[in-house]
């Protein structure tokens, strides 16, 4: 039955390869292509070379969102990861050991659930329900408890040195459950041996943490690092619908995203818009090879 | 017109990042997003239909058989005008003809590859928050020249053309340089609202010069209500529209004029920079910070619940809120008042236009089976039905003739007649979507007190400057 193998093989790769081309690869390269033009979405565009990509270089909104970028690539997985690693150390590893077993804090079990809600709402969901939460009045989840005490109201998203950090707040909360999960996986992959000998030897807590847990969790850290990163090029659904006019107030909560959105659907300019996907598309594709760069180390056998 | 703001919908690009990490290939979906729209450039199948015989009853000399699609927005006013009204009237003209009717909410979604393929609808309500953008339609050569529409004969009376029954601006309103290409059907006029009943119980009145306006103000806010406010998350053009109709009145409505034409230093202009310093001093005083970070259906509700006394809109307002508003709350508009004796205009001016947006696409299949549902449209027949369907007035003088409209519309087209000949209109933010954004950012700075009047017109200045100066945008001069 050998010689049916080939054709076999061929044909169960072609399918989805040919999908991938169409559906993935092949918009990319239009995309590349529309980005040298000036096509405003109805009739064939005009070649312009390079025209778009100038435009960029002295386009405010371009710059602030990119910065906003730099400010979300290192706030968002510094915090979310900070934040998933404590949670996790205290669902695994935090509580009483009995009978040589790590035990998590009591109701470890409920804890874990609860923290994975979040990832299962959609991304729209979320940004609506933080509406509620952030509204600058009475109304709102956090100032109407604010108000009833007579304190001033908060106004989250209106300030425009604090609206950014609120939406980082949003981004942080919605992702904390998914790396508690995958840095738990990690912990529980970890022997209990290696606990049990460093108590013995007289390791506190933080020490467990800081010399047993992390060194050895190194890898899935990476990992999500990297996953963290492409999250902070993207934030789109949540700044659009939850930001004060897409991206305000005056443009201090935009991304790019935003920026591409609005130049390609809201002023027709599809081929500025496709320009700054492209420029997003290396920006993101720096950053990946970057962190897996940089964060290269010898992994820990156990 | 009630062109209510973005909700871009939301994607969940998560999932699709992750595994597009997982096989190498870091995907940024923005872009791929574009090409999946690309361009295929044909011009399709589309053959257009022979004319058929002009005749008194058929003086646009439609082909009688043939079909018509007809695509409404199906938005504040529903789409039951069309069904119930329009298309009924275009059947009994023709009855051998279909009416394909479809409804959408989201336009540009909808007809956007069917433009790029060439095979458009006859008939289009373009209007929405995904509305198509009117500018590069005209640009690109897809709409319909309405200039033989206009010069037909009515239906009612044949010895009256189409473009003597309507309210005079309506042909100016839908003309690009000059070239009539847009219908718009209903009469709209933008003011300043506020609730009869509470102004009635506290004896105040609607001011009509800056000192009575302060001093109504300082009346309301005395009373523990929020004297004036809009809603700054996604409604912002509802002030800047206020604070243009003042300059208007303050300068003459050349001020208006040079800002649509772009011309150099048109929003530096000193009617501007008064008007701006006036508005922003009411933000600071008579405003409520909060409202910044609201929706216009909140600050709107608010209203309703006596909590904002004033707030500035289009007369759709009533129709809009109609489910919130409580009984004998009875919306009134109040015109911008004028700033001093000094004003241009008197204080009865006001901004008013024709809204809502139709057009016929030019490289449809039968064009001249959309310019007479047009015509049909614009008959009394088709006027009277829409305005009883949706309660809202339609350009057709005619149209609108002893029916009882509610206590808002009233007010509003009672407000219409007193201005007599000082109405204007603006149209750069329809013309130039850009220059809408950059004002609208910049009114939200200026009204909740991060900017002063000169920053105000400077920033917007400058973005105008740039458009002008940009060759991909096609400009449009009145």
């Amino acid at each position: 039955m050998r010689h049916g193998k080939y054709p076999f093989v061929i044909g169960f790769l072609f399918a989805p390869v040919a999908l991938y081309v169409t559906f993935v690869i092949w918009p990319y390269a239009q995309a590349f292509q529309i980005s040298m033009t000036n096509w405003r979405g109805l009739s064939a565009p005009q070649w312009v070379g390079f025209d778009n990509y100038r435009r960029l270089l002295d386009d405010g909104a371009f710059w602030k969102a990119v910065q906003h970028h730099g400010v979300l690539l290192l706030a968002l997985p510094l915090i979310t990861i900070a934040i998933a690693l404590f949670f996790a150390f205290l669902l695994n590893v935090g509580g009483k050991s009995s009978g040589g077993q790590r035990q998590g804090v009591w109701g470890a079990k409920f804890y874990r659930v609860v923290f994975f809600f979040p990832q299962v709402l959609a991304v729209a969901i979320i940004a609506v329900l933080f509406q509620m939460v952030y509204r600058p009045n009475e109304s709102g989840l956090i100032n109407g408890v604010l108000m009833k005490f007579g304190l001033e109201p908060i106004l989250f998203l209106v300030k425009p040195n604090l609206a950014l950090w609120s939406i980082i707040a949003v981004l942080v909360w919605q992702a904390v459950g998914f790396y508690v999960v995958l840095f738990s996986a990690g912990m529980a992959s970890i022997p209990g041996e290696i606990y049990e000998a460093a108590e013995m030897d007289g390791a506190t807590k933080v020490t467990l943490f800081f010399r047993v847990t992390l060194p050895l969790l190194w890898d899935t850290l990476q990992v999500a690092w990297v996953y963290l990163g492409i999250a902070a090029f993207d934030a789109f659904a949540i700044v659009a619908v939850l930001s004060v006019d897409g991206g305000g107030p005056d443009g201090a909560t935009t991304v790019l995203a935003m920026e591409i959105y609005r130049n390609a659907f809201v002023y027709s300019k599809y081929g500025y818009a496709s320009a700054m996907g492209v420029a997003l598309f290396f920006l993101t594709l720096t950053f990946a090879a970057l962190t897996l760069r940089l964060t290269k180390r010898e992994s820990v056998e156990y | 017109m009630s062109i209510t703001p973005e909700h871009p919908a939301a994607l969940d690009r998560r999932t699709v990042l992750r595994r597009a990490a997982a096989v190498g290939m870091l995907a940024t979906p923005a872009i791929g997003l574009l090409g999946a729209c690309a361009t295929s450039g044909s011009d399709g199948d589309n053959e257009q239909v022979a004319g058929g015989t002009k005749s008194e009853k058929n003086p646009l000399g439609v082909k009688e058989d043939a079909a018509i699609e007809v695509v409404i927005f199906n938005g504040g006013y529903g789409e039951k005008y069309a069904t119930d009204v329009h298309e009924p009237l275009y059947k009994t003209a023709f009855p051998k003809a279909e009416v394909k009717h479809q409804a959408t909410q989201a336009v540009s979604t909808v007809l956007q590859p069917r433009f790029a393929s060439g095979n458009p609808p006859e008939f289009v309500n373009n209007s929405g928050e995904k509305l198509m953008d009117f500018g590069a339609l005209v640009a690109d050569g897809q709409l319909q020249d309405l200039t033989e529409l206009w010069d037909a004969p009515s239906v009612d009376d044949p010895s009256k053309k189409v473009r003597d029954t309507v309210v005079p601006g309506t042909i100016e309103a839908g003309s690009f340089n000059g070239k009539p290409f847009v219908l718009y059907y209903v009469s709209t006029v933008f003011g300043i609202w506020y609730s009869g009943k509470l102004f009635k119980d506290n004896g105040w009145a609607p001011a009509k010069n800056w000192d009575e306006f302060i001093a109504l103000l300082t009346a309301i806010k005395a009373k523990g209500i929020t004297p004036y406010g809009y809603a700054g998350a996604n409604a912002a053009y509802y002030q800047w529209n206020v604070i243009l109709t003042h300059a208007a009145k303050i300068g003459g409505t050349d001020v208006l004029k040079n800002i649509d034409n772009l011309e150099d230093g048109a929003w530096k202009q000193d009617a501007v920079k008064q008007a701006a310093t006036a508005w922003a001093e009411v933000g600071a005083k008579f405003s409520d910070k909060s409202f910044e970070g609201l929706k216009h259906t909140d600050v709107q509700l608010r209203q309703n619940q006596y909590k904002v006394a004033m707030y500035p809109s289009g007369d759709w307002l009533e129709g809009e809120q109609k489910k919130d508003t409580p009984a004998g709350f009875e919306y009134q508009l109040m015109p911008v008042p004028s700033l001093s004796a000094s004003d241009k205009l008197p204080a009865t001016a006001l901004r008013a236009t024709a809204g809502e947006g139709y057009f016929v696409s030019a490289k449809s299949k039968n064009p001249k089976g959309g310019l007479e549902y047009m015509r049909q449209m614009l008959s009394k027949a088709g006027a009277k039905g829409f305005t009883e369907v949706v309660k809202a007035p339609t350009v057709v003088t005619a149209g609108s003739e002893g029916f009882a409209f509610p206590p808002g519309v009233a007010s509003s087209q009672a407000a219409l007649k007193a201005a007599g000949q000082d109405v204007f209109n603006l149209y750069f933010d329809g013309w130039y979507k850009e220059l809408d954004t950059e004002a609208r950012t910049a009114t939200n700075e200026l009204m909740f007190g991060r900017i002063n009047a000169d920053a105000f017109v400077e920033r917007i200045q400058k973005r105008a400057d740039a458009i002008k100066k940009d060759s991909s945008v096609t400009k449009f001069k009145r």
